[in-house]
């Protein structure tokens, strides 16, 4: 056992010095051949290790069939042995496709036909426990090779973890050629990891260091592990330069909590804000308790999984008994990526035209009722809620995230997701629209107007029946907007809206209600507050709570939320 | 009709119905006229009628729109569920002596705040307790800053939001989101035992009725005109001289009392309780009845409960789908055109009546030339 043990990491280390370059001019699969050919068991093992720094894709899925039996040598009638594999469906005669494993192509006869042979008739290249193992070292090592760069991090980190000296020859041989920084440095990270199991105390000295100037966070546990051995082994400078490094981690370690912490906080900001910014207007600016507000999210994101099925392969929807099937435009690649630009104006428009039928339907009656809009609204939630539970199903419903949303950006171990960064990026872009919209156009001097003083806002000729009706429109749209934004960060059900109503109503109250830099301050504020008590207390719910409970506390000291609106009025 | 005529034909209708729910219902019950399921049926919509009375206190004779009613409602649920837990000693299917959920959870003994709801008179003291200092902290904090009409009812929301959060948590040590429940026995007496969900049936009408008198006999007090006065006007209340916050919050907390016994007594009645009877939608459902039945009277939240209540066992069973759309109509339906809620319907019969009868006499008389 020893023996080949020594056999194979000296041979490795021989391929590794020598056959570095010998596999540039043999590829694997011819490698793999010969070796299947070779005549000794120690030839086939040295032929077989020298594939060690071959990131080659082949390998995997031949050395798996050479383990299981299903290599075999073809002997052509001219004598000569051609190492083959069997694919394909068996005949009646059970013969099947032959390929040669030196070039991967269809075994040919003399005149030019694809060989069909019978597997049974063949011999099987025979493997010994040693070649096993040989194999198994390579495997091990393949994916140090392989062109995709986060399976060779994660390989390479995957035996820096495991601390086996044995691989440290093929890392070190793989640092010389590696070209990717990213790569390079969890390559420094694997071999500084190895050296701490070294005998020789200089190594683990030297590791430490390294270490200490990495600062990983995966080396965490190897440092602690290191630690207690210096300890126990009494050896104070060793012991001192792990606690260094140690600490080094644990403040890179805090750092990273920390702006974690705050991107985080800053994204559920935005998504506060989105969500709110809607109910600032309609309940802010126009009084309405809208508890349906909610629901017009959901609407947004029903309009972005209609749409999303539109662009794919349709949609059959079955409400009522009735069933009717949207057809879909069976798009793909970009074209089918992009649906999303075309669901924000979308869900927009739905979300408020369902505002508009609701505020002509319902809330026109109640202006000077604010507590019975509440009821009145909630009762449109309900009406809502079960809509889309006849129409979409009560299970959530499948939302994909187009790539360019999906994808995520890690900088010194600080992951940004692109939706989260979108998000506050879309959060940021529509306050610009909302103000712009309130101060820069005549609409936005009409809602000022009426929400200022209705009455006086008619006497002066403005259709205030009009304006009401445009305003709740563009509440509602923005809701519809924050839905579809929802649909790539959460899941997309019937209740969708109720898991966000409160949290948009304490924004607004925060905030100050009819002010919406007060909203865009709240909305960052409670962001950031729950994050952080959910870093400090560890539980998500109870962070929550926490919030809540500040909230209410908050309020008794501003009453009126950050940012009073100044009124002579009694009823302010 | 004298106002004195009135409170006769009140206190006539008040005797009768209350002689059916004590003596009447539960008497028929026993000679097997009514079933036990509709008499526990009947008896859940008395719990629900409690607590529909205690919103038509803040809501309408307050002004105070609470949604924090369910709240109360299922804390003092939760108060002698605790009681109950305990009472099924070690017939769980653990066979152990506490609690099956805390062996769950892998306790072997009682948490200490368990202990003392072996006792009867605790767990009933702390279901007066625990909604009642839970009301008056926040009620003091909400009512001092001046938190009122919208503010409120969202203060109160997400005091309730908060509150079922909490207990959805396992590590509350309250059951999680399963709750309470199979409970065995209550005061020696099997819970499940079709006579003891008759004395349980006849203390929730008790309760109702005494319930009813009591805030009555409010109403017609000065304290009640205070009342009143602050929902019609709070600033004219304030420059009358009043503390206005005293008075709410001896409202608030009387109310989350009647809430908090309307759930003591539907725990028992319903063999379960857990987080989700203290959503918001629960006290926003509360409020239904109450707009339903007809707010400012005291009759109207009864009516509201008991109608609304019967429909939904009637609805959820013949169309399951429709419900919501039935409630959320039903909603909007009474806020816009009936405001005044079943209730208001014969006064709004007669005042058509009248003006019609007004309008023939007015057609019908000779006309000079």
């Amino acid at each position: 056992m020893n023996f080949f043990n020594r056999t194979v990491r000296l041979l490795a280390f021989a391929a590794l010095t020598f056959g570095l370059v010998a596999h540039a001019a043999d590829s694997a699969r011819a490698i793999i051949a010969k070796a299947a050919l070779a005549e000794t068991p120690t030839q086939r093992i040295e032929t077989i290790t020298s594939l060690i720094g071959s990131g080659d894709e082949s390998i995997a899925g031949l050395l798996a069939a050479w383990k299981e039996d299903a290599l075999f040598v073809y002997t052509a009638p001219d004598g000569s042995k051609i190492p083959v594999q069997l694919f394909g469906d068996k005949d009646d005669k059970d013969s099947q496709i032959a390929t040669r494993v030196d070039s991967g192509k269809p075994l040919l006869s003399s005149d030019g036909k694809s060989l069909r042979l019978v597997a049974s008739t063949l011999t099987a290249v025979e493997h010994t426990s040693a070649l096993r193992r040989a194999m198994k070292a390579v495997l091990d090592l393949l994916d140090l090779s392989t062109p995709d760069l986060k399976k060779r991090i994660s390989a390479i980190q995957t035996l820096g973890f495991a601390q086996d000296s044995e691989k440290l020859a093929a890392l070190q041989a793989r640092q010389k050629i590696e070209p990717v920084p990213s790569a390079q440095r969890a390559l420094r990270e694997a071999i500084a990891l190895i050296g701490l199991k070294d005998a020789s105390a200089e190594v683990k000295l030297a590791s430490l260091r390294e270490l200490t100037a990495l600062h990983t966070i995966g080396s965490a546990d190897a440092l602690k592990a290191a630690l207690a051995d210096a300890e126990a082994a009494n050896h104070p400078s060793l012991a001192a330069a792990a606690r260094l490094a140690l600490n080094a981690v644990e403040s890179h370690l805090t750092r990273v909590n920390f702006f974690g912490t705050l991107f985080r906080g800053l994204s559920l900001g935005s998504i506060l804000l989105v969500v709110a910014l809607g109910l600032a207007i309609t309940f802010g600016l126009m009084g309405v308790i809208n508890m349906a507000h909610g629901e017009m999210i959901a609407v947004g994101a029903y309009t972005t999984y209609v749409v999303q099925n539109i662009f794919g392969t349709g949609l059959a929807l079955s409400p009522f008994g009735f069933s009717f099937h949207l057809p879909g435009m069976n798009t793909g690649g970009w074209l089918y990526e992009s649906y999303f630009i075309f669901a924000l104006p979308l869900s927009f428009l739905s979300a408020a035209l369902v505002g508009i039928a609701m505020e002509r339907t319902v809330i026109q009656w109640l202006y000077r009722r604010p507590l019975e809009s509440l009821l009145a609204t909630w009762g449109v939630s309900l009406f809502l809620q079960q809509f889309f539970r006849r129409v979409f199903g009560s299970n959530n419903v499948q939302v994909s995230s187009p790539s360019y949303l999906s994808d995520n950006w890690t900088f010194h171990d600080i992951i940004f997701g692109w939706n989260r960064v979108f998000v506050i990026g879309f959060a940021a872009l529509i306050v610009l629209g909302v103000w712009l919209v309130l101060t820069r156009t005549s609409l936005g001097l009409l809602i000022r107007a009426v929400m200022q003083n209705r009455n006086m806002a008619a006497c002066m000729g403005i259709r205030t029946e009009r304006v009401n009706m445009l305003t709740f429109g563009l509440g509602s749209g923005l809701a519809g907007l924050a839905g579809a934004f929802l649909s790539q960060i959460g899941n997309v059900g019937p209740s969708l809206g109720q898991s966000y109503i409160v949290d948009c109503f304490m924004t607004v109250v925060v905030g100050g209600v009819g002010n919406l830099p007060g909203t865009v301050v709240s909305a960052f504020g409670i962001g950031l507050a729950d994050q952080s008590l959910q870093q400090i207390l560890l539980n998500p719910v109870l962070g929550k709570i926490t919030v809540l409970v500040a909230i209410i506390l908050f309020l008794q000291w501003r009453p009126a939320g950050i940012f009073v609106t100044k009124s002579r009025s009694l009823e302010g | 009709m004298s106002a004195s005529t009135t409170r006769r034909i009140e206190f006539i209708a008040v005797a009768v119905i209350a002689t059916l729910l004590i003596v009447v219902f539960p008497l028929l019950n026993s000679a097997g006229v009514i079933s036990n399921f509709t008499l526990n049926l009947w008896g859940k919509y008395l719990c629900y009628a409690l607590l529909a009375i205690s919103v038509d206190l803040l809501w309408g004779y307050t002004g105070l729109l609470s949604l924090g009613q369910a709240l109360f409602f299922s804390l003092g649920g939760y108060m002698l569920g605790m009681h109950l837990m305990r009472m099924i000693g070690d017939l769980g299917q653990y066979r152990k002596p506490i609690p099956d959920f805390l062996i769950f959870l892998g306790w072997t003994e009682l948490p200490t705040f368990w202990k003392p709801f072996s006792s009867f008179p605790f767990a009933a003291a702390m279901v007066i307790l625990l909604p009642g200092v839970v009301a008056l902290v926040f009620g003091f904090l909400a009512f001092r800053s001046r938190i009122k009409g919208v503010y409120f009812s969202i203060l109160t929301q997400a005091l309730t939001y908060g509150g079922s959060l909490m207990f959805f948590r396992n590590d509350l040590l309250m059951g999680g989101n399963n709750g309470f429940t199979d409970y065995k026995f209550l005061l020696g007496a099997d819970v499940r035992d079709a006579s003891t969900q008759r004395a349980l049936f006849i203390a929730t009408a008790v309760t109702l009725v005494l319930v009813y008198l009591g805030c009555s006999w409010l109403s017609r007090t000065k304290l009640g005109l205070i009342q009143r006065a602050i929902r019609d006007g709070e600033n004219r209340v304030l420059f009358s001289g009043y503390a206005a916050a005293g008075f709410k919050l001896f409202i608030f907390v009387v109310a989350a009392l009647i809430a908090s016994v309307g759930g003591a007594l539907y725990v028992p009645q319903v063999g379960i309780i857990n987080p989700s009877e203290m959503t918001p939608d629960k006290s926003l459902e509360a409020v239904v009845w109450v707009a339903v039945g007809g707010r400012g009277t005291l009759v109207g939240p009864v009516v509201g409960a008991i109608v609304v209540n019967a429909l939904k066992s009637w609805a959820t069973r013949a169309y399951p789908d429709l419900w919501l759309f039935f409630l959320g109509g039903m909603f909007i339906i009474v806020v816009l055109l009936l405001p005044g809620g079943i209730v208001s319907v014969p006064g709004r019969i007669k005042t058509w009546w009248a003006r019609r009868a007004a309008a023939n006499a007015a057609n019908s008389a000779p006309v000079a030339p």
